[in-house]
């Protein structure tokens, strides 16, 4: 009796929740749209800082819709949300050391190679 | 059971610290509450998110360190159509190609888990055929740049030299992955309509879009870093 009632849990824990498909329909229609604006911010040219903001805001919204969404990270446990967000704070440092290391390239470039 | 009774004895006759890591390792413990192949998956996309974003940064790097402008992607991968000059189309339609398949994915794995087996199979079948079209566009979109624009690793007319090889090693590893997600997809859309895994329950679908929606992940940071910096 004890024993089925565990088995019984098994498997429901096994078993993620169910959605249904409008939403998929709505997430992908929101992809799209997303997409599509990501796409006129080249088109029209936008530039400097309003380009940098509108893309990366199109993307970190794309990105997020499609981990949470259709990779279905907005249900599941906490541990797995650390253990996949917790390592990529490495890359956002290493990002942060390499572009100042190529700002330091740069102006050795500029000054070594540009002057006489 | 020769393992357990070797772990008995020796827990009996005072353990090494060697066996205390093996125990508990190997001891009955569940830190994730899921099935071992979609961890494994999660682990495999984690270690992968870091070589394209090692790829990314090297990118960055020479592109930020370049003195000599660098070739405006706008214009590189513009088409004309019907007369009509349009910047940046073919990329825009494969975006749309993927972010559609891994809609048609998610719907797969929702339908699998209903236990809708033919429409799980169906779904799994046209991702992989929007997956093989958007390798069918990088392709074109290769042979062109190499053949009519004259693009290689180590130069190209339009500008710094660093150009060819960033952009042949981030789309060309992105499109090995499309590669490898539409065979995968293939095998196990076969293996499921066989039958294979009506015991075993259907997380492989859910595994298999973990890593196609990874795909489309990927190329979401590549469109937005290579193609509309």
């Amino acid at each position: 009796m004890m024993k089925q009632h565990t088995a019984t849990q098994r498997v429901t824990s096994n078993v993620p929740q169910q959605h249904p498909i409008s939403m998929y329909l709505k997430v992908w229609l929101l992809l799209f749209v997303l997409s599509a604006c990501s796409y006129m911010v080249d088109y029209f040219q936008f530039q400097g800082t309003l380009r940098w903001t509108l893309i990366l805001a199109f993307m970190f919204l794309k990105a997020g819709l499609i981990i949470m969404v259709f990779m279905h990270l907005a249900w599941e446990r906490m541990a797995v949300k650390l253990l996949l967000f917790l390592p990529p704070i490495a890359i956002f440092i290493f990002i942060v050391l390499m572009s100042s290391e190529a700002d330091y390239v740069f102006i050795s470039r500029m000054v070594s190679f540009f002057n006489p | 059971m020769p393992n357990n009774q070797q772990q008995e004895q020796s827990q009996a006759s005072g353990s090494s610290p060697w066996q205390s890591v093996k125990n508990d390792w190997g001891a009955d413990k569940q830190a994730f509450d899921m099935p071992w192949g979609k961890l494994m998956m999660w682990i495999f996309l984690l270690s992968d998110t870091f070589i394209f974003s090692i790829f990314l940064i090297s990118y960055m790097n020479v592109r930020m360190s370049v003195t000599v402008p660098w070739p405006n992607p706008s214009e590189v991968f513009a088409l004309t159509i019907a007369g009509h000059h349009i910047p940046l189309v073919l990329i825009a339609i494969m975006t749309f190609i993927l972010i559609t398949s891994s809609g048609t994915m998610a719907m797969a794995v929702n339908y699998a888990y209903q236990g809708n087996k033919k429409k799980a199979v169906y779904l799994m079948v046209t991702t992989a055929l929007l997956g093989a079209s958007f390798i069918g566009m990088q392709a074109f979109e290769w042979t062109k740049l190499i053949v009519e624009e004259g693009i290689r690793p180590w130069e190209n007319p339009m500008g710094a030299n660093q150009f060819g090889a960033a952009f042949f090693m981030i789309t060309g590893f992105h499109g090995l992955h499309v590669s490898a997600g539409v065979i995968y997809l293939g095998m196990i859309a076969k293996r499921i309509s066989q039958g294979k895994y009506d015991n075993k329950g259907y997380q492989i679908v859910e595994i298999t879009g973990l890593y196609w929606h990874f795909v489309d992940l990927v190329w979401v940071f590549i469109f937005a870093f290579f193609y509309l910096w």
